[in-house]
């Protein structure tokens, strides 16, 4: 059972996914809550053409990839802004575009295909040491951030519309989240893959609301489900040998099954108290 | 029947002057040419159908509806360049229930504003929530999901979140709508309260008749303001059906304005001749010392919503 852990790129991989499950479990939160759980989807894919944009460029590949996804972001938010256009076609179009531009690049430059592959599908094997810093780095200031701007990104989150007259800088807050989210995405990407990000980010604040109906605990419950996720994942990857993603995925997809089955119980044994008169 | 006139103004200059405001969103202009001033001491009533505008005079104040003309002064200065002390309460209806955020979280957020570099709320922020919720009935609820309350509990929640930002006027987007007739009281009576205690108070509404008996001022609209005074200056048949193109009688019960609505009968022609054409009221000189109704209403008498 310890046998991969005298692997140290195991070592690496299991804490690399441990960070970015509880990162993406994070981020989630505000992700689901401002109903945009196609954001992560969108924005990896987004991602994924400016990562191919940085290796022909020969630019470091997390500034790239970063500064393509916050742009992305941007544009998607200032899109949807436009009474004509919803958020979720804002997504599709401006994200499939930048997913489309890669394609089309790499098609042109058959020799690294191969390599974003990792990209597409997780590769726990290829995190290095500065992969492991970058993962860190990103999670120490979305934390940070986090914490920081507590009570204008739940203000924002609630009640968009209103925030603004109470003070709260509702499109600086939505710019600093489009970044932090930019970052979250690109350093998720090696462990994950861009196939799976989205659901990283989505069903650990899926699973943590059916536990709880406090923000605040559930800021707390997701990040942690996320990384029990990412953990798990990644040990199960090693014995039954499937992509990383798709294990964290896995792992996490089952997380949301068993609250799914709790807070069925929890719901009916509420309603026979209820109907016996007893609550 | 809370009061019929208002009580002295103490102040002389307006809170708010709204002046020749022509408003909306992307593009579209909801309301044309209004103006209007808020006293310190006014509680009042917009009074319109739907899609008349109101919401969008309240959103021009706090700065959320697209200005095109016009502006709204807030003690004399742009809303545009300053940010006034204003407690917005929404319609219900855009409220998110599901949200995870107990009645305090959201009573909470009222004081965003008060320390805005301090990342969470300050101890005093919360005693001061506290004293809101106490004072407003909720200090049992405070740690509920904000779908656990009932009508008048939640209308209640954001009327605390607009009062924990300390502010000179409270907007209040339809407050009494979809709450029983006995909440419905308490909301008013609370917002008299409040009215009397200092704070402005401004709120659109489709009940007319709480409207007559609660409110010292009433606007009417529909686009831009048809008039503007004490109920009984401005529930008129004429200004009505101005406002909402139909007929709507009007009379008095014990020193109070009611206004009732004409029966429709089916498969009968409308009076005159349908619902809509033009409509001319007063003749220019209002109806009251304290009311006014604009000389010129010659309305478009909109088809019915």
């Amino acid at each position: 059972m310890t046998e991969p852990f005298e692997f140290e790129f195991f070592v690496r991989g299991l804490i690399a996914a441990t960070m970015v499950g509880g990162l993406a479990g994070m981020m989630g939160v505000y992700i689901v809550l401002r109903r945009m759980s196609y954001i992560g989807h969108g924005l990896s894919h987004a991602i994924f053409g400016g990562a191919v944009v940085s290796f022909i460029m020969s630019i470091n590949f997390y500034v790239g990839a970063s500064i393509w996804g916050f742009l992305s972001a941007v544009l998607i938010q200032w899109t949807s802004r436009r009474r004509s256009i919803s958020s979720d076609a804002a997504i599709g179009i401006i994200t499939t575009a930048s997913f489309a531009l890669g394609i089309a690049l790499i098609s042109r430059t058959q020799t690294f295909t191969r390599s974003f592959e990792a990209a597409l599908f997780g590769n726990i094997l290829g995190v290095t040491g500065p992969d492991l810093l970058a993962i860190a780095l990103v999670t120490g200031a979305v934390l940070i951030a986090v914490i920081i701007g507590y009570k204008y990104l739940l203000f924002a989150t609630f009640d968009t519309e209103v925030a603004a007259s109470y003070g709260v800088p509702v499109r600086w807050v939505d710019t600093a989240f489009a970044l932090v989210l930019a970052g979250t995405v690109v350093v998720s990407m090696q462990v994950l893959g861009v196939t799976m990000i989205a659901a990283a980010l989505v069903v650990p604040p899926i699973v943590a609301r059916q536990f709880t109906g406090s923000f605040t605990r559930m800021m707390v419950l997701s990040p942690l489900i996320g990384a029990s996720a990412g953990a798990i994942g990644i040990y199960l990857s090693w014995f039954i040998d499937v992509s990383s993603g798709a294990s964290v995925v896995l792992v996490a997809s089952g997380f949301f099954l068993v609250s799914i089955v709790y807070a069925s119980a929890r719901d009916r044994l509420l309603a026979a108290r209820g109907r016996a008169g007893t609550v | 029947m809370l009061h019929t006139t208002p009580h002295p103004d103490l102040h002389e200059s307006p809170l708010v002057q709204i002046r020749g405001l022509a408003s909306g969103y992307h593009g579209t202009r909801v309301i044309e040419d209004v103006s209007l001033d808020i006293m310190r001491n006014d509680f009042a009533a917009l009074l319109g159908p739907s899609g008349s505008g109101k919401t969008t005079v309240l959103r021009a104040i706090v700065g959320a509806a697209d200005v095109y003309a016009g502006d709204v002064l807030f003690n004399g200065e742009s809303v545009r360049k300053s940010r006034p002390r204003i407690g917005y309460v929404p319609q219900l209806e855009a409220i998110d229930w599901n949200f995870p955020v107990t009645v305090e979280q959201v009573v909470l957020m009222g004081a965003t504003r008060n320390a805005p570099l301090f990342p969470w709320f300050r101890r005093k922020d919360r005693l001061r929530a506290g004293l809101v919720l106490e004072r407003l009935g909720l200090d049992g609820l405070a740690n509920r999901q904000i779908r656990e309350l009932s009508g008048g509990q939640q209308q209640r929640v954001f009327l605390g979140r607009a009062l924990v930002s300390e502010p000179e006027i409270l907007l209040l987007d339809e407050p009494t709508a979809g709450v029983d007739i006995k909440t419905r009281d308490n909301v008013l009576h609370l917002l008299d309260e409040l009215n009397h205690q200092g704070i402005a108070i401004l709120m659109s509404t489709h009940e007319i008749n709480a409207v007559a008996a609660h409110l010292p001022r009433v606007i009417c609209m529909n686009g831009r303001i048809l008039a503007d005074g004490t109920p009984r200056d401005v529930l008129t048949p004429e200004v009505l059906k101005a406002t909402y193109g139909a007929e709507m009688p009007v009379t008095e019960y014990r020193g109070m304005t009611l206004v009732a609505e004409t029966p429709h009968r089916f498969g009968a022609a409308a009076p005159n001749g349908g619902n809509s054409g033009n409509v001319h009221v007063g003749n220019g000189h209002g109806h009251g010392e304290n009311g006014h109704v604009h000389e010129d209403i010659v309305a478009e008498v909109p088809a019915d919503d």
